[in-house]
């Protein structure tokens, strides 16, 4: 299972990461997409959509089930990964390149752990 | 294995005819000009023999109920006996006309009443609707019943529906349609719903709840009183999803457990066909005070404030159900549930007995849940694996990663129709797959061997469907 150190994670399994203190982009883990399996549909919100920590802004479909996906900050959506949407499997391939959006004006986050910290909460 | 089964439009043959479609009993109708199609429809041309052998070759592969063993969890596939069939098919009720005079058709408005009023004492409620054509159809109809509702009162405001993350996947989906904003409620370890959780989450934009119980892990749901309790207090209203009925049978009512309104399933527990053999029947019944927005009947060329069905519903499945229900009894009703119970019971003992892990490890319902998380990580071989290889032994696979809170679920129905025999077979099943999984779990990743269909792509299937078969150019 790869954790990357570049990053902070989410209880509910997302990725962030950030360029600055307000900008962005987020994404969904390895130990995530493992535990979904293979991916067939992704639905993600529009550019200039606000997105809400803690609250869902996404799903993805996998041949189990339909999960939401979390938000992990509060601000605007100023892109989304499009390519997704024709190739949900890149978010199994390559959970780390496979950005959902990028979110910009951020003022809230919900609680975030470091790879170390991430790495012991999927190993419990 | 043997070959695939040709389409029967690849079977056909230009100019072959049959007589299976009956004459017409009534007058021939010239269609205006304008309306008759310019082409010849597309239909497959074969003999009355290759009609019969086409849909004989395609029951042989199928499986159902009469084939054998089938736990398919949340399902309740019990064996649907044939004096339904007798009834359903008495020419006054299979050739009843929809739209004949009401004194025409005074037998089929008889079924129609006393199938509501036996409803209403199974459930405990005040009226039912028979027109939705299925469960989620029921809850769809559930929803709306309890948003007029709100909204007659002035409190359109109302705009969360609450459900376990325990709950069938048509509970959301069902709200979401009906315009509710869906919330989960979380379970706590034990599997039941965290009253402290819901605590939190009541306030006056909560519509309502809806739940099963016994939930989707085969539990009784302990605390319902007090959580009907809790959701009226804050103004909303309690829905019933009758999906697990089975269990309850005659033993407890949803309406004194609290519940204002409740689809039931006659396709499960009323032993009326699923399905795509069936057609379903999810009857809606409600509280006196939710009487008022129930579906109507409209007559022809008027329009009633909700209806779901044209005219009355899936009749045939009605009077399919109040056969069952008149043949059983009240007191053999509480046999069906006491002996689902037990038969559950029995077989988790043995699989437990056999080495397999019960996600709760406590007395079930009409269900039980395992996890194969620990033989998932040990030797690979994960729930859709075992489910596969059932298909090898004859028998029909539980449900799989189903409820979602559990990792790697394996969910099992026996229902009150099958046999210790039956039962001890299953477990003797389960056991030799145990068995297969020490010895050889390289082999379980393909199985089954011995299908028609062996182990389909589903993930290329869901990416790039084919939906409509096209004849080779």
């Amino acid at each position: 299972m790869e954790i990357k150190t570049d990053r902070l994670y989410s209880e509910s399994h997302e990725w962030v990461l950030f360029e600055n203190d307000t900008t962005a982009t987020v994404g969904l883990s390895d130990f995530a997409q493992s535990e979904l399996g293979d991916l067939v549909f992704v639905n993600l919100p529009q550019v200039g959509d606000t997105v809400t920590a803690g609250e869902t802004f996404a799903d993805v479909e996998s041949v189990k089930a339909v999960s939401d996906v979390y938000s992990p900050v509060t601000g605007k959506v100023v892109a989304v990964n499009a390519t997704l949407l024709d190739a949900p499997q890149t978010i199994n391939e390559e959970p780390y390149e496979a950005w959902l959006v990028k979110v910009e004006g951020i003022t809230g986050k919900v609680a975030l752990m470091d790879a170390d910290a991430y790495r012991a909460l999927t190993e419990k | 294995m043997s070959e695939a089964v040709l389409l029967s439009y690849e079977k056909s043959v230009p100019g072959r005819r049959s007589e299976v479609i009956p004459k017409p009993d009534v007058p021939a109708y010239a269609l205006p000009e304008a309306l008759r199609r310019k082409t010849p429809l597309l239909l497959p041309e074969l003999s009355e023999v290759d009609v019969d052998r086409h849909y004989t070759e395609l029951a042989h592969r199928a499986y159902g109920v009469n084939c054998g063993f089938y736990p398919l969890g949340s399902c309740t596939m019990k064996y649907n006996p044939a004096v339904n069939e007798a009834v359903a098919a008495l020419p006054g009720f299979a050739q009843a006309h929809p739209l004949a005079p009401a004194h025409a058709v005074a037998g089929c408005r008889a079924v129609m009443e006393e199938l509501s009023e036996s409803l209403c004492r199974i459930a405990g409620m005040d009226a039912f609707t028979l027109q939705p054509a299925a469960g989620a159809h029921g809850e769809l109809t559930g929803m709306l019943c309890v948003r007029a509702y709100h909204e007659s009162r002035g409190d359109a405001a109302r705009k969360t529906m609450l459900v376990p993350d325990s709950a069938h996947g048509t509970n959301p989906a069902s709200a979401a349609m009906a315009g509710f904003t869906v919330v989960n409620v979380p379970s706590r370890a034990d599997g039941c719903v965290d009253l402290d959780a819901l605590s939190a989450l009541l306030d006056d934009g909560v519509a309502g709840m809806m739940m099963t119980n016994p939930n989707t892990l085969g539990l009784f749901e302990k605390d319902i009183l007090k959580i009907s309790r809790m959701v009226h207090a804050s103004g909303g209203l309690m829905y019933y999803d009758g999906a697990n009925l089975n269990a309850i049978l005659g033993l407890a009512r949803p309406g004194d457990m609290g519940f204002d309104v409740t689809h039931l399933n006659l396709h499960k527990t009323f032993s009326t066909p699923h399905g795509g053999g069936g057609p379903g029947s999810g009857p809606v019944g409600v509280k006196a005070l939710l009487a008022p927005f129930l579906p109507t009947v409209a007559s022809l060329g008027e329009t009633g404030p909700l209806q779901v069905k044209a005219f009355h519903g899936n009749f045939a499945t009605l009077a399919r159900a109040l056969a069952y229900i008149k043949t059983l009894g009240g007191d053999h009703l509480r046999d069906v549930a006491h002996h689902a119970v037990l038969n559950a019971n029995y077989l988790m003992a043995r699989l437990k007995a056999a080495g397999y892990t019960p996600a709760f490890d406590r007395p079930c319902m009409h269900e039980f849940v395992l996890t194969l998380e620990h033989e998932r990580e040990t030797t690979g071989v994960s729930a859709l694996d075992v489910a596969k290889t059932v298909i090898d032994y004859g028998m029909h696979p539980p449900t799989m990663y189903f409820p979602l809170i559990v990792h790697e679920a394996l969910m099992f129905e026996p229902t009150e129709t099958e046999t210790r025999e039956t039962l001890d077979r299953a477990a003797q099943v389960m056991a030799a797959i145990r068995a297969d999984l020490e010895r050889d779990p390289e082999a379980m990743h393909t199985a089954p061997h011995s299908a028609v269909i062996g182990r389909p792509d589903e993930v290329r299937a869901a990416r790039t469907p084919v939906l409509r078969w096209k004849p080779e150019p």
